[in-house]
């Protein structure tokens, strides 16, 4: 499905060279730094579970504990695993609980008990691990018994009512009218809480809380409806906000299969501060790397503030950084759903070839991701009749070109939460195009020089000539200076910075360390 | 073919039907899901149900099955209403919605500068999905924050501030506007939290300096103003176009008529 476009093989090296050069600083940062999410999530992995009587979890406490002692430049699990030993305990939760109530000193160990912390913490965080691997082979075990969808791309459709309970029937309706992947989108404002709430929920606000148990609960329907349908049923969730970290490790802990997870986007659109974001980014793309999920990323976000003509570039800048960030973290190609969109205004004179060229455009550039496909929202208005033609459009769209994984596009987006009848509506009309022009893209090969590779050419030129840009002043000060969306973001600003900080001579993560398979 | 005058075809006409095809003809199309299974049962549902809508005859032309239970209807047919349109009642917002585009032009002619709101939640309140969902980009309900439009100059401080805190991010930024979310109401903090900034900014500023104060909330009541020494109160609901289209009339548009 490459050499459609007739791109200069040249240039694209070029482009994922300069991306490595804009990205590389900003991985040295994520290396030298550690952030009171990512020692949570190690936490998690060595097994403290639970929350205290004001739904606080265990983790919060026994991290704030910690750096209220020594600090968080040490890491976490030395100075734990070395109380843990003094105080006799057998369980971290337990230590966590003591340490709340104030009746636990932390200190950095040294010498011999140094080393003692060190492995215990390290076994007790390598069987969290082994429990990630344990579900991604439950993952590969139960595809090849049910299977994989039928074909490309898969089918992926959003639930979200705020109740765990009343998404389960409506998750498991989507997957019998057709749906391959179940996201549950988050309640509203999630992304900026500093903890991950607990237990099964059944408020929220335009979204589901995401919690371990609404993660656990919502797998086990899914894997009824899988063995009733006989096709492995994907689930979705968000690896983004101020818990990226835990969030990807309780979905490895919970055998999730695809996390939203954008390296950019939470700077951009909900000011979380740049050096947060992106140590706390590396370690979850290390753990979705173990965990095998896929990841989506959200550069469909950039158009819906941009403009998706002008802006088009950015699109694929953002996308080679999230290529470079992924694989520098162990994702390998079939796990980066990288996100494009459908978000042209159809009033613009030769609208879909400009998609065409675009989306054809991302496929050759990644030709072995899965890229996941972005229905129209910006140019939705409340004429449903005519945004379902968009739809169609768009589905079209992505049949010719080969995407992974389509989002479902609905005719009432902006208008109200999806009825039943409207996503039945949008699965005809997905399976409809699927059925009429699933093949098409053997026989659609845009004219040499034409309209299509000319556009092509052009988004590719521009975005080669920002990334040198970028790449001469550092992504940190192109971000601090809006080059992406329109948001200018410093990196000393921002939410989440007090939780960030910078590795001491000593600092020890026994999970980066599994993860980067150093040491034994 | 001759084309008509426009004058000559709109007279003033006070009651009215729907238009399919021919004037006064009254035709609709209603679609609708109901809780049965698809079966000669559920079609008569439908069509008693547009019956009750005041739709008669009602023509069924489309049924179809989902899932385990339910079925959707297309029905088209003759509505027996009338309207009158001198009985409409529209309730009048006291300014214009705009779009984030007219927001913008209006703010770059008229303003002439970057129009600045500072953002925040004061006293204790750590729940920022107001103050977030009106500033930031993400904004809600598909529109979005007050940092999406280019004119305005947004500072959202987060969670927790302190009133002298904002008032000195309120010089520092010049604001034209101070925007401050409430959501806990536990022994009426909300209004208390509000009647000490209000009267901190008026210390701060001389009479008709300072800044525009807004506040918002799930559980304010709307009516308070005056009460709580605040130009506006938003509550549950508003939306980032609204709150923007506001500080544009109020701060230029109204402005701008009254004293030019």
């Amino acid at each position: 499905m490459t050499g459609k476009l007739d791109l200069d093989p040249v240039l694209v090296a070029r482009a994922r060279e300069l991306a490595a050069r804009a990205g590389a600083p900003v991985v040295e940062l994520a290396r030298s730094h550690t952030t009171v999410s990512v020692e949570r999530a190690v936490l998690r992995l060595a097994g403290v579970q639970g929350a205290d009587p004001d739904g606080i979890p265990w983790v919060n406490r026994l991290v704030d504990a910690v750096a209220a002692d020594v600090g968080l430049g040490h890491g976490v699990a030395a100075p734990v695993f070395d109380a843990l030993a003094r105080e006799q305990l057998a369980d971290v939760t337990l230590l966590a609980q003591k340490a709340a109530a104030g009746s636990v000193r932390f200190e950095v160990p040294a010498g011999r008990a140094a080393t003692a912390a060190r492995r215990t913490a390290r076994r007790a965080v390598a069987a969290g691990v082994r429990r990630i691997d344990r579900r991604r082979a439950e993952r590969e075990r139960l595809v090849r018994r049910f299977g994989d969808p039928p074909r490309r791309p898969w089918i992926y459709l959003i639930v979200a009512t705020g109740d765990i309970y009343e998404d389960i029937p409506q998750a498991q309706a989507a997957a019998r009218a057709g749906a391959d992947a179940i996201a549950v989108i988050r309640s509203t404002g999630q992304s900026l809480l500093d903890y991950v709430p607990e237990g099964a929920t059944r408020e929220g606000f335009a979204g589901t809380y995401a919690t371990q148990e609404n993660f656990r609960l919502m797998r086990a329907a899914l894997d009824e409806s899988s063995r009733e349908l006989g096709r492995y049923v994907r689930l979705t969730n968000y690896a983004s906000g101020l818990c990226m970290p835990e969030m990807a490790t309780l979905a490895g802990l919970e055998r999730l299969d695809m996390m939203l997870n954008d390296s950019m986007y939470g700077i951009l659109f909900r000011d979380i501060n740049p050096i947060r974001t992106f140590v706390d980014q590396r370690f979850s793309r290390q753990v979705h790397a173990r965990a095998g999920i896929i990841i989506n990323t959200g550069e469909d976000n950039y158009l819906t503030t941009a403009d998706a003509v002008d802006e088009a570039h950015t699109v694929t800048v953002s996308q080679l950084l999230n290529e470079y960030f992924a694989h520098e973290a162990g994702l390998a190609d079939w796990q980066l759903g990288l996100g494009h969109a459908f978000e042209i205004n159809p009033d613009v004179p030769e609208s879909l070839r400009l998609e065409l060229a675009h989306a054809l455009l991302v496929r050759e550039l990644f030709p072995d991701a899965p890229l996941k496909w972005m229905p129209p929202t910006k140019h939705m208005t409340g004429d449903v009749f005519r945004g379902n033609l968009l739809d169609g459009f768009f589905n079209l769209v992505g049949a010719l070109t080969g995407q992974g994984i389509l989002l479902v596009g609905m005719m009432t987006e902006a208008v109200v939460t999806p009825w039943l009848s409207d996503r039945d509506i949008a699965l005809q009309n997905v399976r409809y195009v699927l059925g009429a022009a699933g093949g098409l893209h053997e026989d659609f090969v845009p004219a040499s020089g034409g309209f299509i590779q000319q556009r092509a050419h052009q988004v590719l030129g521009s975005a080669v000539e920002l990334l040198d840009r970028i790449g001469e002043q550092s992504l940190l000060t192109a971000i601090g200076e809006g080059t992406f969306g329109i948001m200018k973001r410093p990196a000393d600003r921002g939410k989440g910075l007090d939780g960030v900080a910078r590795h001491e001579g000593d600092y020890y993560n026994p999970a980066v360390e599994i993860l980067e398979g150093a040491g034994s | 073919m001759t084309v008509v005058p426009e004058q000559a075809v709109v007279p003033e006409k006070q009651i009215v039907r729907p238009y399919g095809d021919t004037t006064g003809d009254g035709m609709v199309q209603v679609s609708f899901t109901l809780p049965l299974p698809h079966d000669k049962r559920a079609e008569g549902a439908a069509i008693q149900l547009a019956g009750k809508m005041g739709i008669d005859p009602a023509m069924l032309v489309h049924a179809r099955p989902m899932g385990d239970g339910f079925t959707f209807f297309v029905v088209y047919g003759r509505v027996n209403h009338l309207v009158d349109t001198a009985a409409v009642r529209v309730v009048e917002r006291d300014f214009p919605l705009l779009s984030a585009k007219e927001v913008n032009a209006v703010v770059k002619r008229q303003l002439r500068r970057k129009l600045s709101v500072v953002g925040a939640c004061i006293g204790t309140d750590a729940h920022t999905v107001g103050i977030d969902a009106i500033l930031n980009v993400k904004g809600v309900a598909g529109e979005k924050g007050l940092e999406y439009y280019r004119e305005l100059r947004v500072s959202n401080l987060g969670a927790q501030v302190s009133v002298p805190d904002l008032v000195a991010a309120a010089r520092a930024e010049r604001a034209d506007a101070v925007l401050v979310s409430q959501v806990v109401t536990q022994r009426d903090a909300h209004l208390h939290n509000t009647r000490e900034m209000s009267a901190a900014f008026r210390e701060a500023w001389p009479a008709g300096k300072r800044p525009l104060l807004i506040v918002g909330g799930p559980r304010f009541d709307e009516a308070m103003t005056a009460e709580l020494g605040v130009d506006r109160i938003f509550g549950r609901g508003t939306t980032p176009g609204e709150v923007a289209s506001y500080l544009v009339h109020t701060l230029i548009t109204s402005r701008k008529a009254a004293t030019g």
